[in-house]
């Protein structure tokens, strides 16, 4: 087993994708996330890989694009201004069904915002992160030691369903240092085979072609609905979520990344009060862990919801339990980060006073 | 009886659907003839851009990807950066390459990336319906240049060649025209030293081809190439801008 | 001290964020959940450093430490900035030999040491940050004096090991600092 040793969760999150297989990075430096492009330029160039600081963001996720198609694990990093850029590269990888990993630190916004920690682009990564009929894999750790097993996870299943899978962190998680286990080599992880990449036929077999323009309305649904069709075992298979003290709770926190840590220390405090709390906490915002949500509706009186952010997530709760439980919401914003006391002063409110 | 003309291996036996008259037909050829030479097909992958040459991905015989508009030079960057050993080429039009993707242009130019751009320069946005290009002639009537295009509202017209000559990542940059045999056989010749240059591992390489659109020229197709001569030519020299070809590559002496 | 929430602060170049991460390190050999955070963006651009520090038998839940309980600085603006924010009860350390003022506080246990003219007497000069850790590690154990001395072999690069004896000194002379 590796040695546990402090690490920013930056640079955790860059050295997880080289375990992963990544030789091939392309960004543009944004706080919060710079770390990951200034570790990887010091990785990169001494295990074959590419680091290469792309003019835009715009190019950065392009040349993500271009090494995808061509068979390799690649990956881009940015904050959330950085990242409304790239939603054009992201819809066309998912027109064009090429896997790839793309890292959001999120910051406040809209606009520049600010650059300290924020969620605020859930509805972003889970719904439009990009034109079109689509979904891209997001996974939101809580920890540094998530964020570096979630990166691994993240290329394994954009290579699996062919799709861009991304990492929903943000400033906190992104700059803090915490224990991490992570065994580090430079030798190359065996990568699955894609029979479908632009990498040269040798004349042995038809040319492949990536593309995403389909003028025939036709074959453009028939396209789409068999992406939706994937999409559909995605949302069966693959939702991730952790539960806290749920079986017994009448009242369930909701929350994800760097807020859920806060509820979890507020539903700790919540239960040396006597009050029956829990927490489900979201692993993949997309797939959307509803199931749990569904279940714990059954026992539940009120579910709470909390985020960096105006409410983005709590609609995804209250889609999931179909309103059968009232869903109430308390967020902080702009990069301010919620303490659990007043976490707790929510739950009472739900819990009918203190006690 | 000898076969003295045929179809390239490189390009696929389909029709395409470019206008009468359209020299994409021409410029697609040259580059497929180029590669069938050099013997490199099967390791060759294309990107084709947004703008008439879109579907190229169905014409060319290489393997090939379709970048978003204007990003075909760094998706090419990233094609290349993973197979280093491959031949990588865009085919990119004026709105494509001297607007939209200025600067993945310029970026991809000055950092030397070891790939071949094909530049169709047509003085008109195609696919569209003939709205005015940043390469559109001063004066030059285009559905969204009504009375001409007035350089004092909507600007120059962009000189790629000349402005890539500056960027010592550039190997190789040349301007050529197909409007008669003399020139389509010129372009062949840089088209193939483009390639060349680009096995031989020297950098970034460039060769505009000044192109006649006479569907949205509104003219017939001789007229058209009539009028690329009397109007584009003056204003876009054929030559060479940039040559490094003579150079030994650092390292590889 | 069961849980301790820090913040250390002063300017860039003092080893705020070294004296921070030695912290952070003697919590995770001495098997404490542990975390560490600096401040970034434009405030550090003025020259001045910050970060939280968290020790925890539990799970940390946030790393930004907003009222902490144990409070290192190195420069006035930092002294005026956190003072007012540290618990009842907490501890401050404070360089006398940088910051002249004192707090009006009465519910903080605050320790006025001439960190920086210390170091500088005793032949260590640039730990000053250093000492201030010493004497917070006497305060609040929040590790013992050996896990310091493994924390700082282990964490000091194997070409400057000669300086984990300089490092030590300086830890017990914060420790032993009589006011």
């Amino acid at each position: 087993m590796a040695q546990k040793v402090l690490m920013k969760g930056n640079e955790a999150l860059a050295e997880a994708a080289i375990q992963a297989g990544c030789r091939h990075f392309f960004g543009y430096p944004i706080t919060p996330q710079t770390e990951v492009a200034a570790y990887m330029s010091k990785r990169m160039p001494k295990i074959g890989g590419t680091y290469l600081q792309a003019e835009s963001e715009l190019a950065a996720i392009n040349m993500v694009q271009g090494a995808a198609a061509a068979g390799v694990r690649a990956m881009t990093s940015s904050s959330s201004p950085g990242i409304s850029l790239k939603s054009e590269g992201i819809s066309y990888m998912c027109g064009s069904d090429l896997p790839a990993l793309i890292i959001n630190v999120q910051r406040g916004g809209p606009g520049l915002g600010g650059i300290q920690p924020s969620q605020s682009d859930y509805w972003q990564a889970t719904k439009a992160p990009g034109h079109g009929d689509l979904h891209v894999l997001v996974f939101a750790p809580n920890s540094v030691q998530e964020m570096v097993d979630l990166v691994s996870r993240a290329f394994d299943k954009a290579d699996e369903y062919r799709m861009p899978a991304m990492i929903l962190a943000d400033g906190m998680l992104g700059q803090m240092m915490e224990p991490v286990e992570l065994e580090i080599s430079d030798e190359p992880k065996p990568l699955p085979k894609k029979p479908w990449a632009v990498c040269g036929h040798n004349n042995e077999r038809k040319h492949n072609v990536i593309n995403s323009l389909y003028l025939q309305a036709q074959d453009l649904e028939e396209l789409v609905v068999a992406r939706f069709e994937r999409y559909k075992l995605i949302e069966e298979k693959e939702p991730m979520v952790e539960e806290y003290l749920v079986d017994d709770a009448e009242y369930i926190v909701v929350a994800y990344g760097a807020s859920a840590r806060i509820a979890k220390a507020a539903v700790r405090q919540a239960r040396e009060e006597g009050l029956k709390v829990g927490l489900i906490r979201p692993i993949t915002l997309w797939p959307f862990p509803k199931k749990a949500l569904q279940k714990a509706a059954a026992h539940t009186k009120a579910f709470l919801c909390v985020e960096m952010s105006m409410g983005q997530m709590v609609d995804d709760v209250r889609l999931a339990v179909e309103c059968k439980v009232p869903v109430s919401f308390f967020g902080r914003t702009g990069g301010i980060i919620p303490t659990p006391a007043e976490v707790i002063e929510e739950i009472h409110k739900l819990t009918g006073g203190n006690q | 009886m000898a076969v003295i003309y045929k179809r390239p291996h490189a390009l696929q036996d389909v029709p395409t659907h470019y206008c009468p008259g359209c020299t994409h037909g021409i410029i697609h050829r040259l580059v497929a003839e180029c590669l069938d030479e050099l013997g490199v097909e099967g390791k060759t992958v294309g990107v084709a851009p947004v703008g008439c040459a879109v579907m190229a991905y169905d014409y060319f015989g290489c393997d090939v990807i379709e970048a978003p508009h204007g990003r075909a030079p760094a998706v090419a960057t990233g094609i290349k950066r993973a197979l280093p050993q491959n031949v990588v080429f865009t085919y990119q039009g004026d709105g494509d390459l001297a607007a939209i993707g200025t600067a993945e242009t310029v970026h991809a130019a000055t950092r030397g990336e070891n790939i071949t751009i094909i530049f169709v320069n047509n003085a008109i946005y195609g696919m569209t319906g003939g709205q005015m290009a940043p390469t559109s002639l001063p004066g030059q009537v285009t559905q969204t240049t009504p009375y001409g295009r007035d350089v004092h509202t909507a600007g120059y017209p962009v000189r790629v060649c000349e402005m890539l000559s500056t960027l010592d990542g550039v190997a190789y940059a040349e301007r050529v025209s197909v409007d008669c045999v003399k020139n389509v056989n010129r372009a062949k010749k840089a088209i193939k030293k483009a390639f060349e240059t680009q096995i031989a591992g020297k950098g970034f390489t460039i060769v505009e081809v000044i192109s006649a659109c006479p569907t949205n020229w509104g003219l017939s197709p001789n007229e058209a190439l009539d009028w690329l001569r009397e109007n584009m030519i003056p204003y876009y020299p054929l030559g060479v801008y940039k040559d490094k070809t003579a150079e030994e590559v650092a390292g590889n002496a | 001290m069961r849980d301790m929430n820090a913040v250390l602060a002063g300017f860039g170049g003092q080893g705020i964020l070294f004296m921070g991460k030695v912290i952070a390190y003697a919590g995770l050999y001495d098997d404490k959940q542990v975390s560490w955070l600096p401040s970034y963006g434009p405030e550090m651009r003025g020259g001045t450093a910050n970060c939280s520090v968290c020790i925890s038998d539990e799970p940390i839940c946030s790393p930004l430490v907003n009222n902490p309980n144990a409070l290192i600085v190195m420069n006035l603006p930092s002294f005026d900035k956190f003072i007012d924010k540290v618990v009842p009860g907490g501890i401050v350390i404070v360089d006398s030999s940088l910051i002249a003022k004192k707090t009006e506080r009465t519910d903080i246990d605050v320790h006025y040491v001439p960190a920086t003219a210390m170091a500088e007497e005793h032949g260590l000069k640039g730990l000053a940050n250093i000492v201030l850790m010493g004497k917070l590690m006497a305060l609040t154990d929040f590790c013992t004096i050996e896990t310091m001395e493994k924390t700082l072999q282990k964490i000091v690069p194997p070409k400057k090991q000669h300086l984990v004896a300089k490092n030590m000194e300086a830890v017990r002379l914060g420790a032993e600092y009589a006011e």
